[in-house]
């Protein structure tokens, strides 16, 4: 096994005996088992029923909490791992450090993206028991948006503990980006700058740029492109793209700026101090 | 069955050529010049935030500087996993890491190119079972073992060049004694890097001081090199009262007796540490003698 794998074999395997990991499964098997306990499947909402219901409910819940979870797991563990003497004796080891970074990258990958994708994959095997039904081309729809966001934020979660050279400062930094997206969510202050008429390129270009938008709006677009939901930018932005455009536009993108931010970390890692 | 290639040797000659490492506007290391050549065994002595660890981090490629640093004709920093796959290196600190023994040996091992039944081994002889330990977390061991088992990955492959930070600070007197005999082995193929605060803890292990402080070496000096690592003194002694202190520190080095009369044995390497204790007791002692012999017996205890 060649010292990629193996770092990324190690992150897998340090994550899961981690404490966060077992509290990160929980929280997403359990907001699955939820939605089943309390009727999601069987309710109607605008037009969706059965399991669809479910996937929709559930993205809407990833879009709040699989962000913050992601930024704050990765940015502590790691700026953690730093501060322990981790690195230290680690990378006094002859690993290369594109194998210890992108197999560290690859590994908390895995980990982030697994319990939200089996949670989701659960619902849909229960679905398919109990006959209810499962959409399969929205599944694989919001699977792929789930890799797309979970990439994004690990690429700002690694980007910001090469950064910081501390957890503390690593932690507030992923919660203040956190914070920084959300704000500028479409509905948020984005419909501010709207109403207070500052330039539609400033608007329309922060809401592309923002991975956390372009996730929302592909979620929900899929069953309501009005722009009551989606928000004014969004509904200029779909209006340009199309629905296909802006599906590719909102899986591409957070990938893109992901693996950017991940590169930028990278060259950082590579060429500064790394314990 | 498997089979290990080593990575190529090197000559391992090291050398800082002014060499100066500042955080933010702290000058840590301040234009350090030195070279160290095969079969040198250093004590990188000094007070804390001396510059040793930084020294010893930029050696390892692990941090950025300015001058030339150059291990085996490399740079360690450009040339990373060839420099470290000949460096074995101990930290003070060990790693908090949650994997087993036996996955953390494997990983060691399989990045250098070595047989994890070598380092095995070598931690066996320093006294640990690692058939028990294997499925442990690394960080739930004691001090001791994890001490004994990261000083088993450093010399259970095969390096020219080892570092260690206090490497025996948590060992007790057998493995103390094992440890010894294992750098003896290597002592003049090798260069050795051996930190401490205290002169007296590595003295007898090294052929050479170097003294930091404040960033800059302020003392480079030959040691007599006549203790033979592996030795053991006997050792008998006198003191003029009884005293229960003293009784307590000299049980803790092994040595037996009542009284007024103790006697036991000591490391070559821990002659110097033994003097240092007794020193603390110097009005109590009435007479004492040592004299150099192989026998087998306790030796030191823990520091």
């Amino acid at each position: 096994m060649n010292a990629f794998l193996r770092a990324a074999w190690l992150d897998i395997t340090e994550s899961l005996r981690a404490r966060w990991f077992m509290f990160y499964s929980m929280v997403f098997g359990g907001i699955v088992v939820l939605l089943f306990v309390f009727g999601l499947t069987e309710s109607r909402i605008l037009g969706f029923t059965g399991l669809s219901r479910l996937l929709v409910t559930y993205i809407q819940l990833c879009v709040a909490i699989l962000p913050i979870f992601v930024l704050i797991t990765t940015v502590r563990s790691l700026a953690g791992d730093r501060d322990a003497g981790i690195f230290e004796y680690m990378l006094s080891l002859p690993v290369g450090l594109a194998a210890w970074y992108w197999g560290k990258m690859i590994g908390r990958f895995t980990v982030v993206f697994l319990p939200v994708f089996l949670a989701m994959a659960g619902a849909a095997a229960y679905s398919e028991y109990r006959e209810i039904g499962v959409p399969w081309d929205l599944f694989a729809v919001y699977t792929a948006l789930l890799v797309s966001l979970a990439w994004s934020f690990l690429g700002f979660g690694m980007l910001i503990s090469t950064l910081a050279r501390s957890p503390d400062v690593a932690q507030t930094g992923a919660f203040l980006l956190w914070l920084l997206l959300l704000m500028f969510l479409d509905l948020v202050l984005l419909g501010v700058m709207v109403r207070e008429q500052m330039p539609l390129e400033v608007v329309v270009a922060i809401a592309v740029a923002n991975p956390l938008q372009s996730f929302r709006t592909a979620a929900i677009l899929l069953f309501d492109p009005q722009m009551v939901v989606l928000g004014p930018a969004a509904y200029v932005i779909l209006d340009t793209l199309g629905r296909e455009g802006y599906l590719a536009l909102a899986l591409a993108w957070p990938l893109t700026v992901g693996t950017l931010s991940a590169a930028l970390g990278y060259r950082l890692f590579r060429r500064g101090d790394l314990p | 069955m498997m089979t290990f290639t080593p990575p190529p040797a090197f000559e391992p000659r090291i050398v800082f050529e002014n060499v100066s490492k500042t955080f933010r506007r702290n000058r840590v290391l301040d234009g350090i010049s030195l070279e160290i050549l095969k079969g040198e065994r250093i004590a990188l002595v000094g007070s804390n935030g001396a510059g040793k660890t930084t020294l010893i981090r930029c050696l390892l490629g692990e941090y950025t500087y300015d001058g030339t640093v150059s291990v085996g004709g490399l740079d360690p920093r450009a040339n990373r996993s060839v420099v470290l796959a000949r460096v074995g290196f101990v930290p003070q600190i060990p790693p908090p890491l949650k994997m087993p023994v036996g996955e953390l040996v494997s990983f060691a091992a399989s990045v250098c190119h070595s047989d994890p039944k070598e380092m095995v081994r070598v931690i066996e002889e320093l006294g640990l079972d690692f058939g028990r330990i294997r499925r442990l977390p690394f960080v739930k061991l004691s001090g001791g073992m994890k001490q004994k088992t990261l000083i088993g990955i450093a010399l259970g492959r095969p390096s020219d060049i080892l570092i260690m930070d206090e490497p025996a600070a948590n060992l007790d007197p057998e493995a103390r004694h094992i440890f010894f005999h294992q750098l003896a082995e290597r002592k003049d193929d090798s260069v050795m890097v051996i930190t401490s605060h205290r002169l007296d803890e590595v003295a007898a292990l090294v052929n050479r001081v170097v003294e930091m402080d404040m960033g800059r070496v302020v003392l480079d000096d030959r040691v007599a090199d006549s203790v033979d690592m592996t030795s053991r003194m006997s050792c008998d002694l006198k003191l003029v009262r009884a005293d229960e202190a003293f009784a307590r520190t000299i049980g803790e080095w092994g040595f037996e007796g009542a009284g007024t009369r103790w006697s036991g044995m000591v490391n070559g390497p821990d002659r110097l540490r033994f003097m240092c204790m007794l020193s603390r007791y110097t009005g109590l002692i009435a007479g004492l003698e040592m004299v150099e012999g192989k026998e087998v017996a306790p030796c030191a205890p823990e520091i």
